[in-house]
């Protein structure tokens, strides 16, 4: 198959970037990984006149633990954070890089695109919201940050000006007791998740929910954060009882729609399970105990 | 946009060890730009949709799907692809491996496959059975059921292993 046909530009710089999308106009589009984006040209689904290639940019790929946090270059692969002993630092970040698709795309594929493609089953759309997370963007006016849960404003739409790019991903490190899971089921290991959960908690003494974020991807037009489900859990024990509750609370927060993947109803079935999970392996987690979490397919 | 408005742009890459190049379209793929520009036609097209990894490439020392990335992201890489897997004409252990174990029926999936499999025992020379399913994953084979895909996999570890 055949993209449509653009003129191709290769950027050496962020400013070059910035000024080919200004000159270019709004028919250009930045490519990085081209994971999501050369899929969609091929089938016609997006045709641009214009690809601006930012992968020759020198020191965009670089993965760094500094200030607190974790701070992801955008051309970092998923496959750069899934062998990263600094980027394990965060089990959360670690079960979403080794999980998406396959070999070959955590090759090639990038957080920052994943995060300005604002796929509404992107997986780092829904792992990044459980946790402080600062998108850094660069443009006209230089650099400048967004929190990440403003990031996002609809499927397929985040903040970005035209002639912006995101450069970078910074999230904070978790507190001392704090644990997180990110979970998804897929049909198969290429393809985009049919549901995924995220959950980052804190315990305050061994099983006392101190704080608790509950996201859910692929359920909405945006990774959606069930603060009903929070509820049910923070500052409560995590009892059997209180985790059925969040999990249930998540269920109903849930706005699936049928597709291919499946039908509305087995994808709420999905997210109380996957929520339910989540929050166990989070806990464990959080009192310093081993957990295997990750993406679940036929075939694993 | 028409297609003679389209400025074409010079892509040098060395595949398997070889300086190559070609002016192409910007929407080539990198694996028509191998198969059809470079005469490489080892590297197959099979779903052309980023699943099935049939066009499984190794791209500076890592696995791509070559129906996913346009020839001009390439330029500059060093590209390995399944024709470079023997040298002087003798065959990869990888190659006798899946030859031994018939690790292929058609064989239409295989260049991609030798690739995967030589990207996991590169990185984890000696996989579980686990590890191999993850390693393979983005390729499809719809005739062997995969058992003598891990056979061949596991066979051509412990040959690499003793060289």
């Amino acid at each position: 198959m055949y993209a449509a046909a653009f003129s191709y530009h290769r950027a050496a710089s962020l400013q070059e970037a910035v000024k080919l999308l200004q000159d270019l106009g709004d028919d250009a589009r930045i490519i990085a990984g081209g994971q999501s984006l050369i899929p969609l040209m091929k089938m016609r689904m997006t045709r641009p006149a214009a690809l601006i290639d930012i992968n020759f940019i020198p020191g965009l790929s670089e993965i760094q633990n500094s200030k607190g946090e974790l701070r992801f270059g955008a051309l970092a692969r998923h496959a750069d954070i899934e062998d990263s002993s600094v980027a394990s630092a965060i089990p959360i970040v670690h079960d979403c890089a080794t999980g998406i698709a396959d070999v070959q795309v955590r090759n090639q594929g990038t957080i920052g695109g994943s995060l300005a493609e604002a796929d509404p089953s992107g997986d780092w759309g829904t792992a990044l919201l459980a946790l402080d997370t600062t998108v850094v963007c660069f443009g006209p006016g230089g650099r400048h940050t967004v929190p990440f849960e403003a990031f996002i404003k609809d499927a397929y739409t985040t903040v970005l000006a035209h002639d912006e790019i995101v450069t970078a991903v910074h999230v904070k490190m978790p507190p001392k007791g704090s644990g997180g899971a990110h979970l998804a089921f897929k049909r198969s290991a290429p393809v985009y998740p049919t549901v995924s959960a995220s959950v980052q908690l804190t315990l305050e003494d061994h099983n006392t929910c101190k704080d608790v974020r509950v996201i859910l991807g692929c359920v909405g037009l945006t990774a959606i954060r069930a603060k009903e489900a929070e509820a049910a859990v923070r500052g409560k024990s995590l009892s059997e009882k209180n985790i059925q509750a969040a999990s249930e609370a998540a269920r109903a927060a849930a706005e699936p729609q049928s597709d291919m993947r499946g039908s509305a109803e087995y994808k709420r079935a999905l997210v109380a399970t996957l929520v339910k999970r989540a929050i166990a392996i989070a806990a464990r987690r959080a009192r310093g105990e081993h957990a295997e979490a990750g993406h679940e397919y036929v075939g694993r | 946009m028409n297609m003679s408005d389209v400025k074409k742009v010079l892509v040098r890459v060395r595949v398997n060890g070889e300086a190559r190049e070609a002016e192409v379209e910007p929407r080539t793929l990198l694996v028509e730009f191998l198969r059809e520009h470079l005469n490489l036609t080892g590297t197959h097209v099979g779903c052309d949709t980023t699943y099935c990894g049939a066009c499984t490439v190794t791209l500076n020392g890592r696995t791509v799907k070559s129906c996913t990335l346009f020839a001009p992201m390439a330029n500059g890489a060093e590209i390995t692809t399944v024709e470079g897997l023997s040298k002087n004409g003798k065959l990869h252990p990888i190659q006798e491996a899946f030859a031994a174990c018939h690790g292929l029926q058609c064989g239409y999936c295989t260049p991609g496959l030798l690739l995967s499999t030589l990207q996991l025992l590169k990185t984890n020379p000696k996989p579980s059975t686990e590890q191999m399913r993850k390693g393979i994953a983005g390729n499809t084979c719809r005739c062997t059921g995969y058992q003598n895909i891990f056979k061949s996999i596991r066979a051509a570890a412990a040959e690499m292993e003793k060289r």
